[in-house]
């Protein structure tokens, strides 16, 4: 195909074929961006919890009236819980993975150490790695006799009493790898306060923090022996099968109103619906950025089909003309194909200088990070293949048109 | 003239219905759109209480010791209970109110309702004459309430709806956590957006159900929600907060004369200086008193998502626009020979011009009319979203007009180059050719 016959006749429609090329340009910069944004979210939607997702079951409950021994009522609810027919595992906690309510703490590796090292969340309570399914890989679990009691640890922080403070930890091989790059971090010692050390007994492979705001960061948790009293902020967890959790969840509920029939359920669901309401915006924001590419490819596409249009009715009698003088209909059709190609390939060539200067944009407003070079073929092949779509129509319409036209009303 | 040109005008978009429909509904859709996302930006970014915005501020102050010390860092966003104790009692703004979160357990005496745990804020008496809060029966508390720890109640229409169907409360005992209170004031409608006073409940959420004194949920120990920071030895159970290193209250107040701010931030500079030489400060005097708008910029409190699907939408209408440009310039100048023969009758080309800026003002109200629809649309998508401002994204008057006129103005911009283009038109070659 002869390309010098296609760009002389675009140079006598400057105008019209820059304002194409611009539309081009745009929605291949926007697409590419788009596109982008909707990897992060979904890469952010599969961030992993290291625990048995679809065999976890979450309530808490809330009392009217306050039990008078707040720990016993935890014993006589968790007892209570285990007797629930397909229950595997119960343990009480003060957060759950994705959960987004948390404690958190401010580690050292040295008690004079001016500034932290890291933050990182504690679960607090009985029976954690083993009832949400995080796997330990290397030291032991925690031993009922390394816990104590909530309300003893908070009121020897205030006295500065190091005797009624736990001393041991399970932590996450990314918290171990981050705080001793290298190095076993069994039996090591991590700083809560410049007076209260826990030393490292057991990693777990992967224990995700309810508060998961960015990857690198998500895995710093840690799992202290503290054991919590009923209060509206303890949740209990449960381990059932995946296919027994909507009767365990009916069982448990029942029996938890049975030790005390006025207390107020104040969330009842399973893991998967904690993780569907902890990424709801990210799956929103990534539908809403799929509408918006349809939506921008289908415009493109209808306003290549109306210039297409326009340029077939304004050449019918050249049409004519080359058919009369020996073209094919395919010649016909091949030249608004490649004119289309010609223009969608400088299109596309701008809009990724454009989905560049895009990207550089957001980097510094939303602290994205740079736009990888596999996304810009993305954007140029949708863009070629909506042009050549949108062009096959009126580019049919132009082959159809008989060489007896040049004949008519010269 | 005009009403000529606007007869012109929808004969000409009449004779090319396909042209003209992939015009107005290009210029639909980037409207439609990008009116969605602004009327939930405009909304968002709303002032939460206007005309009175200006005379609240915020006070921070930093209790906090050496540990992690940063020189120029952020003062803490909450006050520990002996600072926010100690600003309440200098009184020096005109008005002031010390608060937390909680929840309480609501214990209706109908039988037919179980009991249930309701939002509750825990604050002084001036919280009511601050905030301009709307009552629809008696009133709030007073200074001596707080004073006596009185079992006193004020709770929002809603529940007043749930619990006595709208009716006078007031007088009546409402049973919270096995203590009887007395119901004292209704409030009226009042959702401000944001969620300004303490932004840790959600910067959207609603208005609590029940407030009461500090004093009286402190005495009865009612269980408190909301962000709670804590340094040193900090650390105590909920009974025991108020002595312990942690800020977990907040504190507003009410500047009337923006003279006096200036004074007030020296009040805190200096309050921070004498508690530093009392030894429960260790760290330089560092002080921030942000007016409510410039506290809720500092919080973020507008999504960035929503930020970053309004640049979408701008990008999107360009699109439309540009698509527009192109397909008027194909119109106009598939009609050069009918202009040639105006111009040639004497038409000057200012009126060829008018003429075809009357028809892109004729799409763009077209288009504005179908994006408004496409507005309602898309904000009733909004609505359906899980985020915890969706129930907010409803249009108002002023957006309302704001997109006709939207429409209408990008319309007629993108009418100009064609219509400028199809002016250069020379009358003699136009009608040679034909």
């Amino acid at each position: 195909m002869d390309i010098l016959p296609i760009l002389s006749t675009l140079r006598r429609h400057k105008l019209t074929s820059w304002l194409l090329i611009l539309e081009i340009a745009l929605t291949c910069a926007i697409v590419c961006n788009a596109v982008f944004l909707i990897g992060q979210r979904l890469q952010r939607m599969d961030m992993p919890s290291g625990v048995a997702e679809h065999e976890l079951l979450q309530i808490q409950v809330a009392d009217a009236v306050v039990p008078p021994n707040p720990y016993a009522r935890i014993s006589e609810d968790v007892a209570a819980l285990r007797q629930v027919p397909g229950v595997i595992s119960v343990a009480s906690t003060n957060e759950v993975p994705f959960g987004n309510s948390s404690s958190n703490g401010n580690l050292r590796l040295d008690p004079n150490q001016p500034e932290r090292t890291l933050n990182a969340t504690t679960y607090f309570g009985e029976d954690i790695a083993k009832t949400m399914g995080a796997r330990l890989i290397s030291g032991r679990d925690l031993q009922p006799d390394d816990f104590m009691n909530v309300d003893v640890v908070l009121k020897a922080l205030g006295t500065g009493d190091s005797k009624n403070i736990p001393s041991v930890t399970l932590i996450t091989r990314t918290l171990g790898e981050r705080l001793w790059p290298g190095q076993n971090p069994l039996g090591r010692e991590v700083w809560l306060t410049p007076t209260v050390a826990l030393r490292v007994v057991g990693v777990l492979d992967s224990l995700v923090r309810p508060n998961a705001y960015d990857t690198s960061s998500a895995q710093y948790t840690m799992v202290v022996p503290i054991r919590m009293g009923a209060s509206k902020d303890e949740s209990y967890v449960i381990r059932t099968r995946a296919q027994d959790r909507d009767a365990v969840m009916t069982a448990a509920l029942a029996a938890l109103k049975k030790i005390d029939p006025l207390r107020v359920v104040t969330t009842q669901r399973s893991f998967d619906d904690i993780r569907n309401r902890y990424f709801q915006d990210d799956r929103a924001m990534a539908g809403m950025l799929a509408g918006v590419i349809i939506a921008l490819l289908i415009v493109t596409a209808l306003g290549i089909v109306g210039l297409a249009s326009f340029w077939v009715s304004q050449r019918r009698r050249t049409i004519g003309v080359r058919r009369a003088l020996g073209a094919t209909r395919a010649n016909i059709l091949h030249y608004f194909q490649t004119e289309n190609f010609l223009l969608a390939t400088i299109g596309i060539a701008l809009g990724m200088a454009l989905a560049y200067a895009i990207n550089l944009f957001l980097m510094t407003k939303y602290e994205l990070p740079r736009l990888p070079a596999e996304y810009f073929p993305i954007g140029a092949i949708a863009l070629w293949i909506i042009g050549q779509l949108a062009v096959l129509g009126p580019a049919l319409r132009a082959s159809a048109v008989p060489p007896v036209v040049a004949t008519r009303s010269v | 003239m005009f009403s000529y040109y606007f007869d012109l005008a929808l004969r000409s978009l009449k004779r090319n219905r396909v042209l003209t429909a992939l015009m107005i509904v290009a210029i639909a859709l980037g409207i439609g759109a990008s009116m969605t996302m602004l009327t939930v930006l405009h909304v968002l970014t709303g002032n939460p209480l206007p005309g009175k915005s200006q005379t609240l501020f915020y006070p921070q102050i930093d209790p906090r010791d050496m540990a992690d010390y940063e020189a120029g860092e952020e003062p803490p966003r909450q006050v520990t209970w002996i600072d926010g104790m100690n600003l309440l009692r200098e009184k020096r703004a005109d008005r002031q109110a010390l608060m937390t979160g909680g929840a309480v357990p609501v214990q209706p005496t109908q039988s037919a309702l179980d009991p249930f745990f309701s939002d509750a804020r825990y604050t002084t008496a001036e919280f009511f004459p601050m905030f301009d809060t709307p009552f629809r029966f008696g009133h709030g508390w007073t200074a001596a309430d707080d004073e006596a720890r009185a079992r006193v109640v004020v709770i929002t229409n809603e529940l007043n709806n749930k619990l006595y169907s709208g009716k006078d409360s007031t007088g009546q005992t409402l049973r919270m956590k096995d203590t009887a209170f007395r119901i004292i004031g209704v409030l009226g409608d009042w959702r401000p957006n944001p969620h300004f006073y303490d932004l840790n409940m959600g910067d959207y959420s609603g208005v609590e159900s029940v407030f009461m004194p500090l004093s009286t949920s402190r005495d009865l120990h009612l269980p408190l929600n909301g962000s709670r920071n804590c340094w040193g030895r900090g650390g105590a159970d909920e009974a025991h907060f108020e002595n312990a290193s942690c800020v977990w209250l907040q504190f507003w107040a009410q500047i009337n004369d923006p003279a006096k701010v200036a004074g007030y931030r020296d009040f805190l500079e200096h309050y921070s200086q004498e508690q530093k030489t009392l030894g429960r400060f260790q760290r330089p005097a560092n002080v921030r008193l942000p007016s409510l708008m410039e506290w809720l910029d500092i919080n973020k409190v507008v999504p960035s998502d929503v930020r970053l699907q309004t640049w979408l939408a701008l990008g999107f209408l360009l699109v439309c626009l540009v698509n527009t440009v192109g397909l008027m310039l194909a119109k106009f100048l598939r009609r050069s020979g009918e202009l040639g023969v105006r111009r040639a009758l004497g038409a000057s080309r200012r009126a060829v011009f008018g003429q075809l800026l009357m028809e892109s003002a004729v799409i763009g109200l077209a288009g504005g009319a179908g994006g408004l629809l496409l507005a309602f649309v898309g904000l009733w998508l909004v609505r359906r979203q899980p985020s915890d401002y969706a129930e907010l994204a409803h249009m108002d008057v002023a957006m309302l007009a704001a997109t006709v006129v939207a429409a209408v103005v990008s319309t007629l911009f993108a009418g100009l180059l064609p219509a400028w283009r199809a002016c250069q038109i020379t009358p003699a070659l136009q009608l040679k050719s034909q």
